[in-house]
This record gives structure tokens, sequence and C-alpha cells, in this order.
């Protein structure tokens, strides 16, 4: 019997991994930040960085500096916690759900969010862009309440929950789809099908800043609840006979998500995959216990975030391709070489 | 520690399904739980444990009410094998072992010598050491039992209520299970199926039947001719030896 195959030892690969990942992590925002309508070089964006943190008074082009700093930067670093925050929701709801289907969006939320963005970009219910990520937040909230009603606070069964989530998110999509064609033109319909799509443009210091919070308070809620959510690996019974205060834990879980997902998708859209596929791409690397998943996921999430928007904007300079579509198609080619080397060996 | 169950009713809707039973198990006792399918034993041992909350009577473990004992604290002392658990997820036999110290562990400690030390002794204890490594996914029907008994040891709990542990276990595995239950210094409470391993190995057996108590008593003052005609509806030899409370039970095809 050898040290080595002792899964407590794994703390060791989790480090290593946790820091390469925050190495290249780095890197990307770098990139992220260098490339655009126009490129800055590296070297412009790190003394850019430096110069507005008062660290350095190098002698940069103004508009340059203002470029990195107030669009590019915060854009990338909103995009590191959105996939963050995907990530860590779709692997709670994994657990809870107990299905390798379940998404940050299975339970409504997006579905719900669309139909507050609609009832603002169309009905003109409010004005600004505050009041767009409002509606949608406030929709997203609303999908997520009916949900829980519908399940009795989730406590009548994994798909008895993920049926109530897919009849909520049936009647959003709907009443979307109805407002969008009962009073919408053409260009309204396709402004909200682009938003939904999700974006990172538009995003500023502000929106970072409150997505830093929420992420931040999220995950370390996660991290406290993760002895928990291994103990839901056989079902909320066995959990309870292992001494986890069931109903506490669940509520507070599916709150956090639901608080998480509906900042997110009020700020970028709904975008889609990262909050499916991440939690399966770190489970393969770190294993299945949420102790180390969880943090894994939220360097994996924000990585994957963080080249996909670097994606998307190099892919088509003229246009800007919504970012959902670049996380499926960055995603699913990486995914499909998972899938196949943990195929189950027969 | 002592079990002590008074009048408890349990039903959904306007089914009863476990109706007044009471019972008392002594400390470091093993109590056998039999009784047809669907005649309440696993609906009983829930409530037993503390996973379903009686509709009304009360249970008491070692002299305190359950109903007012923190889950968390409850299940440092208390540990359930259920008739089937399932998962989806891959998880390690070890992983699924280690599980069995979620009560001990807070949020953030360690691994800690105990701990380590408990899981090792629930694995040799149900010999599954050798497949520690192994996906649970991958394993057969009765190793699966073994890996959730050895969970619940590692539990290191006083009291263990073991839903039918003996479902897909081979004969060997069989006996030797119930025999390190019933010589582990723990109070258990067995259902079973299989009447002959339970007048071998438990110390008295209870009897349900639609939901109540129909006997409760030794081996061989409850596993009667007439009890199994009545309640299993078998027609059934039992051979006692004089001075041995363990009959044996052959059971006539016609
Ligand atoms: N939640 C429930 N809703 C409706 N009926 C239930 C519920 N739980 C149990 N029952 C019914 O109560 C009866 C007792 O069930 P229980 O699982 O306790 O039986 P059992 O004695 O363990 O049977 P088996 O030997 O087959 O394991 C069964 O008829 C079952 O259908
Ligand atoms: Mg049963």
């Amino acid at each position: 019997m050898t040290v080595a195959d002792e899964p407590e030892s794994g703390a060791g690969r989790l480090a290593l991994f946790l820091g390469l990942s925050l190495i290249v992590m780095v890197f990307a925002v770098a990139v992220a930040t260098a490339i655009g309508d126009y490129n800055i070089g590296l070297k412009t964006v790190f003394l850019s960085i430096t110069n507005e943190l008062g660290l350095t008074g190098a002698d940069i082009a103004p508009i340059e500096q203002s470029v990195v700093w107030n669009l590019r930067l915060s854009r990338a670093l909103v995009a590191a916690l959105a996939g963050a925050g995907l990530a860590i929701c779709g692997a709670i709801l994994q657990a809870l759900l107990r299905n390798a289907l379940a998404e940050p969006f299975v339970l409504g939320v997006s579905a719900g969010a669309s139909t507050g963005a609609v009832c603002v970009i169309v009905l003109g219910v409010g004005a600004g862009g505050l009041s767009l990520s409002l509606g949608a937040f406030a929709g997203a909230f609303a999908a997520f309440a009916l949900v829980a009603l519908l399940s009795n606070g989730a406590t009548s069964g994994p798909n008895h929950t993920i049926l109530a989530g897919v009849a909520a998110s049936q009647l959003f999509n709907a009443l979307t789809s109805y407002i969008v064609t009962t009073s919408g033109n053409a260009q309204q319909a396709r402004d909200v099908m682009f938003w939904l799509l999700g974006s990172f443009g538009g995003v500023r210091w502000p929106d970072f800043q409150l997505l830093l919070i929420v992420v931040c308070l999220s995950l370390t809620i996660c991290i406290l609840m993760a002895r928990s959510l291994d103990a839901f690996t056989f079902g909320d019974e066995d959990a309870a006979s292992l001494g986890v205060p069931v109903g506490r834990i669940r509520l507070m879980l599916f709150a956090v998500t639901a608080l998480m997902t509906a900042t997110i998708v009020s700020m970028v859209g709904a975008i889609g995959f990262v909050g499916l596929v991440v939690p399966h791409a770190a489970r393969y690397v770190v294993g299945p216990m949420h102790l180390r998943l969880m943090p894994a996921c939220a360097v994996v999430g924000a990585v994957f975030m963080v080249v996909a928007d670097i994606v998307s904007r190099v892919i088509a300079t003229q246009q800007t391709v919504p970012i959902g579509v670049v996380t499926a198609l960055v995603g699913v080619p990486f995914f499909a070489i998972i899938l196949y080397r943990a195929r189950p060996q027969v | 520690m002592s079990v002590v169950a008074q009048n408890l009713h349990w039903g959904v809707r306007r089914k009863t399904i476990v109706s007044d039973v009471s019972l008392t198990v002594a400390p470091g006792e093993t109590l056998g739980l039999i009784g047809p399918n669907g005649s309440g034993k696993s609906s009983l041992l829930r409530l037993l444990a503390g996973l379903r909350k009686p509709l009304s009577g009360r249970v008491d473990i070692n002299g305190r009410d359950i109903a007012r004992v923190p889950r968390r604290a409850l299940s440092q002392q208390v540990a359930f094998v259920q008739q089937n658990a399932a998962t989806d997820t891959n998880v390690s036999v070890r992983d699924v072992v280690r599980l069995g110290r979620t009560p001990h562990r807070s949020a953030l400690s360690g691994w800690s010598e105990a701990d380590e030390a408990a899981v090792v002794a629930a694995l040799d204890c149900v010999d599954m050491t050798a497949r520690r490594a192994q996906a649970w996914q991958t394993l057969s029907g009765g190793e699966r039992q073994r890996v959730h008994i050895a969970r619940a040891l590692a539990q290191t709990p006083q009291v263990m209520f073991l839903d039918e542990p003996t479902n897909h276990l081979d004969i060997h595995h069989q006996i030797e299970i119930l025999r390190m239950v019933r010589d582990l210094d723990l109070t258990s409470i067995v259902a079973l199926h299989d009447l002959n391993l339970a007048a071998m190995f438990c110390n008295r057996i209870v009897v349900l039947d639609a939901g109540s108590l129909r006997a409760c008593g030794t081996p061989d003052a409850v596993l009667t001719k007439d009890m199994l005609r009545d309640v299993f509806r078998v027609a059934a030899d039992v051979s006692t030896r004089p001075g041995d409370a363990r009959p044996h039970i052959r059971f006539r095809a016609a």
C-alpha cells in the first residue's frame, strides 16, 4: 500500500492544478486585454494597469491606457468571474439534482431573465441600461420562485425539481416569444435574441465589483458546504443519515445558485455550455469530491470564459459573435476529447 | 446504547404504514426485524433512525428523544445501511467509505488519524481493502452492499440500523457480515428476509405484519409453525434442539 494511491495526497495535485490554471488565467486576461479592434502591446497593457494602480508613472498614451483599463480589463475580469460562477452553479446543481445534465439554467433562471429583459426592451418598462439588468434579474428570480413553489422547495426529489424547472422554462420562453411577436419589431426581436446569447460588450468596473462580491460570497459558502454536498452522492435520505441537515443545505445552495445565475444572466446574458461542461472537465482532473471540485471549477470556468471571449473577438473582427456561440464552438471539441478519454473501459 | 420506541405511528395520506409499534433494544443487543414485503420494516427502521418523523410516538436513543438531537450529533452515534443505495457519480470505493466520516468532520477539518483508522478498519471488516481504489460503478451487487456496510462502520456508530444487509451477498459473506454485526460492541437492528439467518444471529426477533408488531422475543419463541403460517403464509417445519434457543426452519414445497 503506497501513499500515492491515497486520495488525500491528491491535495498536492490540486494545488499544482490550481497554480497552473491561475498562471494560465493571468496570461489569458493579459491577452484578452491586448487584443481588440486595434491591438495593444503586452508591455503597454502591463504598464497601463500598473499606472492605474498607482504603481508606476510610465508614459502611455491616455487613450490606450483608458482602453486597457476601462474597457478591456474590466471586460476580461467580468468574463472570468462569470465563467467561474456558472461553473460553480453547474457543479452544485449536478450534485443536488443528482443529474449529470444539470446546468445553471435548468431551474428556469435564464428563461425568466429573458422574459424580464424583453419586458424592458420591448414593452419599455423602466428605462436605461440598469433597468434591463434589473428586469432580467427580477424575471430570473420570478422563475426560480415558481420552480421552488412547484417542487415544494425542492423537497419532492430531483426529477420532480427538474420537471418543475422545465415547466417554468417553457412558460417563460413562451411569454418571451409572445411579447416579442405581438408587440416587437424585427430589430427588437434581434436585440433580444442577441442579448440572450450573451455578450461582454458594455460591462464596466461596477459590474465587476458586484459580480466579485456575489461570486466570492457564493464560492465561500460552497466550499464551507462542500462536505455536505459530497454526502448527497447517494441521495437525500442518505445525506441525512450522514448527519447533513438536508433541507437547510439544499435551500441554501439553491438560493446561492439562483442568486449567482441571475446576477450573471442579468449582466451578460444567458451564456450556455460553461455551466454544463466545466464541472465535468474539472471532475475529470480533480475527482468528484466537492472541496476540490469547487475551486477547480472556478478557475477552469474563468479561464474557459476568458479564452472564449478572446476567440469571439478574433474569429470575426467586424461583427460581434455572441459569446454563447463561441463557448459551444470552443468547448465541444475540447469536451469531446475528455469524453473520449474518460469513456468507460468495457 | 439502548433504543426505545414508544407507540410509533406513521403513514402517508390515509394509509397507515407503521401502527402503534413499541419496542426496546438493550445496549449491545442484535434485534432482527422480519416480516413480509411491504410490512413496514424499512419504514420502521427510518423512524427509529430519525430519518422520518413519526406522526405520533417517540424514539429514545440512549435515553434522549431523537427528535431533539441535532442531525449531526445523532449521526455520530447512529448509522444506517439502506436497502438500495445507488449513484451515477464516478466515486471510488474509498471515497464512499470516507463519506462515513462526514458527521465527525467539520467543514474544513483535515483528514485525521482517527478518520484514516476508521476507514481502514471498516474496509478490512467487509473484505474490501484490496478493492479500495476501484470505481463504485464497476462493483458487483454484493460488493456494493459490503462497501455500504463499510461506510456505516466507518461512522463508528454505537447504534446501527441495517435494512436487508445480506441482500446480494454470497452465503459466506452473509454469515460473515451478520457474525461481525453480532460480535461488534454495538446495538444493531437488522431487517432480514432469511429467517434462518435471523434465527442464527439475532438475540431477539420482532415480527411486523401490515405495520403492526405481531410478535417479539427470542428466536425459538417467535419462529413458530403457526406464526410462519399466519404471517408469512408458508408451511414449514421448525426444529429446535433442547437447550438451544435457535431453531431451524425447513420450508415445505406443498
Ligand atoms: N412514501 C410512501 N408513500 C406511499 N406508500 C408508502 C411510502 N413508503 C412506504 N409505503 C408503503 O408502505 C408499505 C411498507 O413499506 P416498507 O418499505 O416499509 O416495507 P418493507 O417491510 O421494508 O418491505 P420489503 O420487505 O419489500 O423491503 C409498503 O406497502 C409501501 O408501498
Ligand atoms: Mg424494505
